[in-house]
């Protein structure tokens, strides 16, 4: 789960984290009392989803309260459209007012899982700004990694290591260990899956801040967390998966117009893959889970088809534990109540595979049968057309 | 022959009166696997479908002697049962329970290397995984047993359904399966792709590997450059994910493409470097290795 910079940022100073000061707001005239507040100049700072707000026109300095009040305005409720956030872009809901701060430094530090090693690693790099895959595919060098027992915690020498690689001395070398050091326990205790500070600014005066901020979740750790649970913001996602979260159904829209609706995620991929062999191109990852019922299957089915660009939709079942003939079942419920406006083509393997295929054709709706993955992709492709 | 598990094989079931637990406990007995006991804390002393349940596992394998365990535990709880596994000695732990945190397995993972660098090792499969099967011998998980055979192939896979299809499609060409391991679709697991090659290396009865792979993380690169150095028996691969978007989740916690890592087409490339034959399709998978048997 991801959550905005200013949530990010409240979360982080819980544990000593140091963050500007400021304050988020939805309206105008209250981002100019926040700026006033913060002594008049001020940055004003769209709250979305995505990287890449400062050259689409997000983030502006204000020199003076009048001006945060303009900036806010002219932020809130426009659609900012970045390299993230794909040609539709997203409005903006909230603008975070901060303190304007003079930079000396801009660094980059982050926290993930390094999957070779199931261990949290701290990146640093001195180039802050950068998106740090941009650093990775230019200058692999130029990237520090700290790899940290999670049971023992960032040791103070695992910060310093990374402290002085980043070139601080004196006073950014203490504020910087201890910066480290709470980043690390705030990624840990909230069972982060990405803590990122990009950039961590130096500010002439020696002070080292998380001028932007970047935490996102493990969802399978949520339920110990019903604090950051809140924090979700469903605006920021998609209508449909949001409806098929609700529904237990795994569910990521795509840009093509072939619907899938696959048991497995394994398989619901490997469906996505067979259609692109095949020449088409997919709608949407399905997976309708291990253990469907007739109820799942006919949301699913609800779902798929409220994509208006879907033209043909591939069920494909391989029934393991899912019987076919539940999957059919659900199926024709699904197309009666809905009438069918498309072609439908269903591959089903596994158990009560012949009673399923019985359902299906005596249901009387112009479902087409395929034999095999590549048979499937290649009829549900030439329907779409 | 087979690796890790089979006739001889002693199976004890963490949350064994749940009813995914039940469920799928009977049906591994039916195939012909011995469950020899339950373990539920608290109803310790009752008997569940014929099967003795015990409240700790180090007393169902003092009692049974059980050496492999399955774990139906709901997520926030599955470390913990892990672990008492881990803690008990028993030899192959199967997690089918999906949705750990991953912290909690990156706990689980430091208990299991304090273990094994001290006593006989242990092994975690999973968790997020169907479990793994000998054919006609031991079956530990939610497979459909019927869609296997015994036979030469090694099976390792990151994923599920996509498992079942492979076994499937060798099962009607005639191909057997020595054992088929579901190493699960979490970020961190405990077993590893190169843990069940080095077996399967070692095992005389597999004669070809099937390694189906999936989006996110370096697994089959580390894999792949295993291969290269040290497997000698031909390798046939899919990746599940070419047509993913990056940054998104593909269902499984592990499955996703970040920051520019984990696509199925450096994974392909690594693989195919390492001299193994990857399939662009799903459907050639039994094929191929039909063909690579024959030549």
């Amino acid at each position: 789960m991801k959550v905005h910079e200013y949530q990010a940022k409240s979360i982080l100073a819980r544990y000593g984290v140091a963050v500007p000061r400021g304050e988020v707001t939805d309206n105008p005239a209250e981002a100019r009392e926040i700026a006033k507040a913060l002594g008049g100049r001020a940055v004003v700072k769209a709250q979305i989803h995505a990287g890449g707000r400062g050259k689409a026109g997000g983030v502006r300095v204000a020199s003076d309260p009048e001006e945060a009040f303009a900036h806010a305005r002219a932020i809130l409720g426009m659609r900012l459209v970045t390299p993230q956030t794909g040609p539709a872009g997203r409005v903006v809901a909230k603008v975070l007012v901060e303190e304007a701060l003079d930079i000396d430094r801009e660094l980059y530090l982050g926290v993930t899982l390094d999957r070779s090693r199931g261990l949290p690693s701290m990146m640093a790099s001195g180039s802050g700004g950068m998106e740090i895959e941009e650093v990775a595919a230019k200058d692999p060098g130029a990237i520090v990694r700290e790899v940290i027992d999670a049971g023992l915690g960032m040791f103070p020498f695992q910060a310093r290591k990374l402290a002085f690689a980043l070139g601080l001395a004196g006073e950014p070398l203490r504020k910087g260990v201890a910066f480290m050091q709470a980043l690390f326990r705030a990624y840990a205790e909230t069972d982060a899956s990405l803590a990122e500070i990009n950039p961590l600014l130096v500010t002439k005066s020696g002070a080292v801040l998380a001028l932007d901020a970047k935490m996102s979740f493990d969802d399978n750790a949520l339920f110990r967390h019903p604090d950051i649970k809140e924090m979700r913001d469903l605006a920021e996602e998609d209508p449909l998966e949001v409806e098929a979260s609700k529904f237990g159904l795994n569910y990521i829209k795509l840009d093509g117009n072939v619907g899938c609706m696959v048991n497995g995620a394994g398989l619901a991929m490997a469906t996505m893959d067979l259609v692109k062999l095949a020449g088409g191109e997919p709608a949407n990852f399905l997976d309708v889970g291990g253990g469907a019922n007739e109820e799942q299957v006919k949301n699913a089915f609800r779902i798929i088809l409220s994509d208006s660009n879907v033209r043909a939709v591939l069920i494909n079942i391989f029934g393991g534990i899912m019987r076919c003939d539940i999957i059919a079942k659900g199926v024709v419920a699904a197309v009666r109540e809905m009438g069918l406006s498309i072609s439908i083509v269903v591959r089903l393997e596994g158990t009560n595979v012949d009673q399923g295929k019985q359902i299906l054709r005596e249901s009387g709706l112009k479902i087409t049968p395929a034999d095999g993955l590549s048979d499937a992709a290649r009829k549900v492709v030439e329907a779409a057309r | 022959m087979s690796i890790w598990v089979g006739k001889q094989t002693r199976l004890l079931v963490q949350g064994l009166t749940g009813r995914e637990g039940t469920f799928h406990a009977l049906a591994c007995r039916e195939y012909g696997t011995q469950v020899v006991a339950g373990v539920t804390p608290g109803k310790g002393g009752t008997t569940h479908e014929g099967i003795p349940v015990f409240d700790t596992v180090a007393g169902a394998v003092k009692a049974t002697g059980a050496d492999a365990s399955m774990i139906f535990v709901p997520p926030p709880f599955a470390a913990d049962a892990i672990v008492e596994s881990v803690d008990a000695g028993v030899a192959v732990i199967a997690c089918i329970t999906e949705g750990i945190p991953t912290n909690d397995m990156i706990r689980v993972k430091g208990a299991l290397a304090r273990r094994n660098a001290e006593a006989t090792p242990v092994r975690l499969i999973g968790p997020n995984c169907p479990g793994l099967i000998t054919p006609g011998e031991c079956k530990i998980g939610i497979m459909p047993g019927r869609i296997h055979r015994p036979g030469p192939v090694g099976v390792i896979s990151r994923s599920g359904t996509l498992t079942y299809e492979a076994v499937d499609q060798l099962t009607a060409l005639g191909l057997g399966q020595s054992t088929v391991i579901g190493i699960g679709g979490d970020p961190v697991n405990g077993t590893s792709f190169i843990d069940c090659l080095r077996s399967f290396g070692d095992d005389p009865a597999t004669k070809a590997v099937v390694l189906i792979g999936e989006i996110g993380g370096m697994a089959e690169e580390e894999a792949a450059c295993f291969v290269a150095g040290h497997f000698r028996k031909p390798v046939v691969a899919f990746i599940a994910g070419q047509t993913a978007p990056p940054g998104r989740r593909m269902g499984h916690a592990g499955a996703i493409i970040a920051g520019g890592r984990g696509t199925a087409a450096d994974k392909i490339k690594a693989l195919e470097a390492a001299g193994i034959a990857v399939v662009r399709s799903p459907a050639e998978i039994g094929g191929r290795v039909q063909e690579i048997l024959r030549a």
